[in-house]
């Protein structure tokens, strides 16, 4: 799947797309196996008021993903 | 009458916009809200903002809020335009216009795209510093 970050998200994990082969999981166990590839990733993922979007939709973090999912993470809007 | 939903990096004409969307014997109302690039803080040293967007999702998402807008009201027809890249002090960002027969559903679309849009599309605030560095906007 692809995995987009945004704003201040991006800014800390230091990369704007990564491409995962991930099966089976929410997008919650996403966020926390992402988490555990270092510090900057730790503080942009365990961010509680982070959100995230499937195939271009805000969803639930209990959300199931599927291979082809286009999955993107980023902190609370700031648009209008 | 159609939808105009647009993001751009250009500027916006509000009477070009409204005489596009008032074009229609039936409408009695057009509302519109006009978001504009603010001194932030009332901090003198913000000389002004970069937007950060993103694309494949900012349409789908005001295309939702707009087609919402028209289930919840009846309303006629919306212009929603919002600009991303870069923008100075004073510069218009964002345009709603909501036109309906009567002005209590123009008032309270308008209300409410304005609210969602700032809770569901995704568009990130940067606040330009007049010492060239940039700080992201928080949610209020």
């Amino acid at each position: 799947m692809k995995v987009l970050f945004f704003a201040q998200t991006r800014e800390l994990v230091g990369v704007d797309e990564l491409i995962i082969d991930a099966q089976d999981v929410t997008a919650q166990q996403l966020r926390d196996a992402l988490a555990e590839r270092g510090d900057k990733w730790q503080l942009a993922l365990r961010d509680s008021a982070l959100l995230v979007a499937v195939n271009q939709c805000l969803v639930p973090w209990n959300t199931p993903l599927s291979a082809n999912d286009e999955v993107a993470f980023f902190p609370p809007v700031t648009g209008g | 009458m159609s939808d105009r939903i647009l993001v751009q990096q250009e500027d916006f004409d509000v009477a070009t916009e409204y005489a596009r969307l008032s074009d229609n014997l039936e409408t009695g109302a057009i509302v519109s809200f006009i978001g504009k690039v603010r001194n932030f803080n009332q901090n003198s040293d913000v000389t002004g903002l970069h937007l950060e967007h993103y694309p494949a999702m900012t349409q789908l998402s005001l295309e939702k809020l707009v087609a919402e807008a028209h289930e919840r009201w009846p309303i006629q027809g919306c212009t929603l335009i919002h600009r991303v890249g870069d923008l100075t002090i004073n510069d218009q960002i964002v345009l709603i216009l909501v036109a309906s027969a009567h002005r209590k559903a123009a008032f309270a679309a308008c209300e409410f795209l304005i609210d969602e849009l700032k809770t569901s599309a995704p568009f990130w605030k940067k606040e330009r510093l007049s010492d060239g560095s940039l700080r992201w906007v928080t949610p209020s």
